[in-house]
């Protein structure tokens, strides 16, 4: 099976302790084997100079081209995002592709209230979130799932970090193949 | 997923927004198509069905407000929802004025998205599990192949399931198109007669002579031309129902034979000399006052007594305007079915003109109406003009205006036409002709059945001497 590589492409050091709790998470939630990557390039080309963000867009073709040459890619960054028709974004994937990005910009809401387990968790949780749609998965109904629709940090906190049942079993035909 | 079924359609110039916006919405668990403008959006609104529409508000060629009011000509139901790079009160007004389930600014807010889209979505299950519900409703107002919500048919239907359990003579009346026939059916599929034959006669079609040999049959040679013995319409529905369609039309000597067979259950062919016992139910049924007609000596009292068991008088259609959304809905449905068409039903104002219309050619005129409508329209919604409804004012000359009393019986006369969809019989009947003066006034004014003037005729001077 091929595995799951998490790159860390923010601008600032990359937290190890918080890199290696995503990739532990993506190894429980699909059941794949994962592995940092490490590069030095980052997508700048992504960035929106009257936007001030990054487009998520530009940033998955990036690492398809900059990014492990098998498997499938998170990237990881600490830049805010967007695509052209919203605002922001969380995170942007491939439905059914190789690439998703995830970011902490807008995660880290309340975390100085709170401390720092709050972010590792809402990251966890849209990492596993955008896998899924890597995998396949569109957005669940279940209550609780981590597929749920989270367009603000107040749903990201609601929702668990795993599969519910019925993504869980959407999975599996993939996998035999 | 509850969402899985959703189908929205993103219409947008700009290929960067169709893509983000529709792969968002993917991942959202809808299905999505998108178009680059509002001409093949339009196309593709033609040919499938959509929950949700959402376009940009400026577009070259059509723009989000000319697409948004030809989606909701086509599919009224359709949400639409405009996009707008700068909100200003004018372009939000025109929007929600149009017809606009609600208006985003670019970029918008994915929370704002995510919460209107499934806002719209347990919208529309709402309305779809009231239509659930108003299918079982309907199964209440129905009786076999009639439909009725108002009190009086309701009745009638109650009145006609006890009738059709004994074997009484029923008589139904009413006028032209209101249905009897239908309710003749109704009647016999109720019956414990229901496994034998249903015959029906027009007692008006046919001369004396030839309706005496169609309802007792007639020996070989027993008049020129009757080469073979032929069973009449009396064997025929032997151990079912006969049915006699505009009784009040016959003739002194058949109604005297009539009476005959109502006593005595047995008759003889034309020519024969044996009688033949049958076990029929009658049902006849007049749109004439037949206790005028008996007053007048037209009619003879005894037929009328024996015939007048049960009396079931079903009410014209515009004493119960109610049931026409109930009836319109119904014809539209079976006329989707039997013209292999996707018809979704008629516009409001199309509704509002059938609500108001008189309707004296009664239910029979009103699915002549929607056929006619279902094969002019363009969309999967019948539209007004689609109907042909004479206006109220064309059967009459404006006020203030002078016609002739040939112009003001011309326009009549084509008016009445359209009203029944060319039906002639129908129409020599509302107008308190008969046929042949109608056909004589069609030919000398140069109308068409259909109620429109023959260019070959209409014209020209020698055809209306």
């Amino acid at each position: 099976m091929e595995p799951i590589f998490v790159w860390w492409i923010g601008e600032e050091e990359a937290d190890p302790e918080l890199m290696e709790h995503v990739r532990l998470h993506l190894a429980r939630a699909f059941d794949r084997p994962t592995a940092r990557w490490h590069g030095a390039a980052r997508p700048r080309h992504a960035f929106d100079a009257r936007r001030k963000q990054h487009a998520s867009g530009a940033i998955l073709r990036w690492l398809l081209e900059r990014g492990p040459a098998k498997g499938t890619v998170l990237g990881v960054t600490d830049r805010d995002l967007f695509i052209p028709i919203l605002t922001y974004v969380f995170g942007e994937a491939q439905l059914g592709g190789r690439a998703a990005v995830v970011s902490t910009a807008r995660l880290i809401e309340e975390v100085e209230l709170v401390g720092p387990e709050l972010l590792v968790e809402r990251l966890a949780k849209e990492a596993v979130h955008e896998m899924g749609h890597v995998f396949g998965l569109v957005h669940c109904d279940t209550p609780g799932c981590v597929m749920g629709r989270s367009p603000a940090v107040r749903e990201v906190d609601e929702k668990d970090a795993e599969l519910c049942a019925e993504c869980k079993a959407r999975l599996e035909p993939s996998e035999g193949e | 997923m509850s969402n899985e079924r959703t189908r929205i359609l993103v219409v947008d110039d700009e290929e960067i927004v169709r893509e983000s916006l529709g792969g968002w919405l993917e991942k959202d668990g809808y299905t999505v198509a998108v178009c680059p403008d509002g001409a093949s959006a339009i196309a593709r609104i033609k040919g499938e069905r959509w929950a949700i529409l959402i376009v940009d508000l400026k577009m070259p060629g059509m723009d989000g407000l000319q697409v948004l009011e030809e989606a909701k000509r086509l599919q009224p139901e359709l949400a639409v929802v405009i996009m707008t790079a700068y909100a200003t009160v004018d372009t939000a007004v025109a929007a929600m004025k149009a017809g606009a389930y609600d208006y985003l600014v670019k970029p918008f807010d994915p929370e704002e998205l995510s919460i209107m889209m499934q806002k719209i979505v347990s919208q529309q299950t709402l309305v779809r599990e009231n239509t659930v519900l108003r299918q079982a409703l309907k199964q209440e107002y129905r009786f076999r192949d009639l439909l009725s919500k108002s009190p009086a048919m309701q009745s009638i239907f109650e009145l006609a399931k006890t009738a059709a359990r004994s074997n009484s003579t029923i008589l139904v009346l009413g006028e032209s198109g209101s249905g009897k026939e239908v309710l003749a059916r109704a009647i016999h599929s109720e019956s414990p007669r229901a496994g034998g034959p249903f015959v029906a006669v027009s007692c008006a079609a046919l001369t004396e002579s030839l309706l005496e040999s169609e309802l007792f049959g007639h020996e070989r040679g027993s008049f020129t031309g009757a080469v073979a013995r032929r069973k009449g319409k009396f064997e025929m529905a032997h151990g079912g129902t006969l049915f006699l369609d505009e009784v009040g039309d016959i003739g002194p000597k058949l109604q005297l034979d009539l009476l005959r067979v109502l006593e005595e259950r047995r008759f003889h062919r034309v020519g024969g000399n044996d009688p033949i016992e049958v076990d029929v139910r009658i049902i006849a049924a007049t749109n004439r006052d037949l206790r005028k007609a008996t007053a007048e000596g037209k009619f003879r009292e005894d037929l009328f007594y024996r015939l007048n068991v049960i009396p079931i008088l079903i009410p014209p259609l515009r004493q119960r305007r109610e049931d026409v959304p109930l009836l319109v809905e119904n014809f539209v449905e079976r006329l989707a079915v039997e013209m292999k068409k996707r018809l979704d039903g008629v516009s409001a104002d199309a509704m509002s003109a059938l609500m108001a219309h008189d309707w004296p050619g009664n239910v029979r005129e009103l699915r002549n109406v929607l056929e006619r409508g279902a094969v002019v329209a363009s969309g999967a919604v019948i539209q007004l003009g689609d109907l042909g409804l004479p206006a109220k004012a064309d059967a009459l000359p404006r006020a203030g205006t002078l016609a002739s009393l040939e112009e003001v019986e011309k326009r009549h006369v084509a008016a009445v036409l359209g009203h029944t969809g060319g039906n002639v019989s129908q129409s020599a009947r509302i107008l308190g002709i008969d046929r042949v003066t109608l056909y004589n006034k069609m030919r000398k004014y140069g109308i068409r059945r259909d109620g429109e003037q023959d260019p070959e005729s209409g014209d020209d001077p020698r055809a209306s001497r």
